[in-house]
């Protein structure tokens, strides 16, 4: 029992995660962004083969400002709560583990 | 196993291909931008115990939605009907908020960095042994499942030849796992979870739309199949006849607690994500998080399954379209380029972050379970984090290996199930007696597991198989079987236990039921006494809202 007990706490102590990590709020928001724009320019110039194929809704134009959203979402969020521990130019270790984000 | 049908090739052009090749890329690019995280093997494998909850929560449900599970639950609902809602109310969110509220604070608590360490710690090294391998044999075959699967339907959807898929989707697991760690499949997993949803939402409006919105919906399938099929319990009572195969009695106990208890709670491909929270609470709130998402994607999966059960009356017949083919077919029906494009990358990323999840797991297992305590003891940190990079490589090999064993089942769902009802059932027993009873014995783990295992196979594959016992479907005979490996592993722990040694009291601490250690209370972290941070609230919320979901589909 405390003899793993101490191996982890010595790994947790080493470890890098929560200083190197990035946030992957960017990313999420960072891709839903762009394959929003992309699916919403796809609904603008839908074709009516299209629409007839989808029920007559343009769900290309609906997803993309769907996932427009979410994105612009996770970018905000990541703007105004950005992560406690910064990934970048933090020297090695020294990091008291302290290392959360919001939410 | 799936088998799609001829005919379903999509429609798909360069907006399509341009958007699934975004996503490649940034798979890759996460492996790589996770890898300077990456300085001890506890990083390695469980992102160094320092993730927030709702990546964590959110990698819990996609690490469950892999591909296998995504056709396979709409071919159950376009089989069934409405019954299939039973594999989420009943058969996954009390099990999540148990592992949530009862069980975590014992596997976090104890630092342990895996499932079969937590019976090293609690039992003995025979069980642990046992459980390991049991474990890493099993983690490579559902992999191998899920790539098999996944080069069907690319082959089927996409035209291209099988191997490609194989080759291209398993060189893609293998680059950012090896490179990134238990951290970069987690990161996958979550952008999967939110492509997958924004393939499926579009995809069962449209569906709806298609048949006459929901009352449309109601009337042709009542037409076709009576009544029972759009509820929940109809027909199921005992002795009665329904599709599924299983009375309410087996879908409580064989689906909702034996087998879905031992899944959720016990295999390390979804204990691993809640292991790696920043704290006690994140952990907690790993499944209960969870259990939120899980409960409504059942509507994702089932409402495409009963649209194609519609237009599609002879699905299911021999030569015809298959059960599984139901959100293909109506991708190639309703889903112009753009969403058809996202709707292949959602599948493609749910088969590729299934088969990351279990590779991320075995590595784990296999290296700090098997090697670093059988094999080669001792050696510094940096030999089993280089070790772990090697042997998830190999692992990779080894499941595009065995993808080609799943060929004798119909249906995915069946052939998973059928190997969980084997290995997680007494796995699930060990662990509930091992952390409520203080004098469950050390040998009794291994002879429970031992037990049960033998005994749900026995049930399965003898009194079922050859047809001594007549049970109507495969499905309801699982059920049964999971009973089984329950009652007799729990059986044999008591009697062993009555004949051997137990534990020394002081070894115990912290890990059984009214123990605790000394030393091991962390403080809070700040925010986390916020009332929606509260895992009580977050559980038995889960739990209402479940059962309030029933009701629709009860009366």
């Amino acid at each position: 029992m405390s003899e793993l007990h101490d191996e982890v706490s010595e790994l947790e102590r080493q470890s890098a995660t929560a200083a190197r990590l990035f946030d992957i709020r960017r990313i999420i928001g960072g891709l839903f962004t762009l394959y929003g724009v992309i699916v919403t320019v796809a609904g603008l110039t839908a074709s009516d083969a299209d629409l007839r194929k989808a029920q007559g809704v343009n769900i290309n134009l609906w997803t993309g400002l769907g996932m427009l959203a979410l994105g612009v979402f996770f970018l905000a969020w990541l703007a105004l709560r950005p992560a406690a521990a910064e990934p970048d130019g933090r020297p090695d270790g020294q990091d008291d583990g302290r290392g959360g984000t919001a939410g | 196993m799936i088998t799609l049908a001829a005919g379903l090739r999509l429609p798909t052009n360069g907006l399509d291909y341009a958007i699934l090749a975004l996503y490649f890329l940034v798979v890759l690019g996460i492996g790589f931008a996770a890898r300077r995280s990456v300085r001890t093997s506890l990083d390695f494998f469980l992102s160094g115990r320092s993730l927030p909850a709702w990546v964590t929560g959110l990698a819990f449900v996609a690490a469950n939605l892999g591909a296998t599970e995504i056709l396979g639950m709409a071919a159950t609902g376009a089989q069934y009907g409405v019954a299939v809602v039973h594999w989420y109310w009943i058969g996954a969110i009390p099990a999540m908020v148990f592992l949530g509220l009862v069980m975590m604070p014992f596997y976090y608590r104890s630092k342990v960095r895996s499932v079969p360490e937590f019976l090293l710690q609690r039992f003995d090294r025979s069980a642990h042994l046992l459980s390991s391998v049991l474990f890493a044999f099993a983690a490579v075959l559902i992999a191998g499942v899920n790539l098999y699967a996944l080069s069907i339907v690319v082959e089927a959807l996409l035209g291209w030849p099988q191997w490609v898929a194989i080759v291209v989707a398993g060189l893609f697991v293998l680059a950012y796992i090896t490179i990134g760690g238990l951290s970069s499949a987690i990161y996958n997993e979550v952008l999967q979870f939110f492509v997958i949803l924004a393939a499926l939402i579009p995809l069962a409006l449209l569906g709806l739309k298609r048949v006459g919105g929901w009352d449309g919906l109601t009337h042709a399938l009542t037409t076709a199949h009576g009544g029972n099929f759009l509820t929940a319990w109809g027909g199921t009572g005992i002795g009665q006849a329904n599709p599924l195969g299983a009375n309410w009695l087996t879908i409580i106990l064989g689906l909702g607690f034996v087998l879905s208890f031992g899944y959720w709670t016990t295999n390390f491909a979804e204990v691993q994500r809640a292991l790696s929270a920043k704290n006690l609470s994140a952990a907690r709130r790993t499944p209960l998080i969870a259990a939120f998402p899980k409960m409504f994607i059942v509507f994702l999966v089932m409402i495409p399954g009963l649209v194609a059960a519609v237009l599609v009356p002879k699905i299911g017949a021999p030569d015809g379209l298959q059960y599984n083919d139901a959100i293909p077919y109506l991708m190639q029906e309703l889903l112009p380029n753009g969403v058809l494009g996202l709707a292949v990358t959602g599948l493609l990323a749910a088969f590729m972050a299934g088969m990351a999840a279990n590779v991320s797991s075995f590595n784990t297992v296999f290296t700090y379970d098997i090697w670093a305590k059988y094999v080669k003891t001792g050696r510094p940190d940096a030999y089993y984090l280089r070790f772990g990079r090697l042997i998830t490589a190999i692992g990779v090999l080894a499941s595009i290996g065995t993808a080609f064993i799943a060929s004798s089942f119909s249906n995915i769902m069946g052939y998973l199930q059928t190997l969980f009802s084997f290995f997680n059932v007494p796995m699930f027993v060990v662990f509930i007696i091992g952390m409520f009873w203080k004098r469950a014995s050390m040998k009794s783990g291994v002879w429970g597991l031992l037990a049960g295992t033998t005994a749900a196979m026995v049930n399965y594959f003898w009194i079922y198989k050859q047809g001594v016992i007549s049970i109507p479907t495969d499905q309801g005979a699982n059920f049964v079987s999971a009973i089984v490996g329950f009652v007799a592993g729990a059986l044999v722990m008591v009697v062993v236990t009555l004949f051997t040694e137990p534990k020394p009291q002081a070894e115990l601490a912290g890990l059984v039921y009214g123990t605790t250690a000394p030393g091991l209370e962390e403080p809070p972290a700040e925010g986390d006494d916020a009332w929606y941070r509260k895992p009580a609230l977050l559980g038995w919320g889960a739990l209402v809202l479940a059962a309030l979901c029933y009701l629709p589909y009860s009366l």
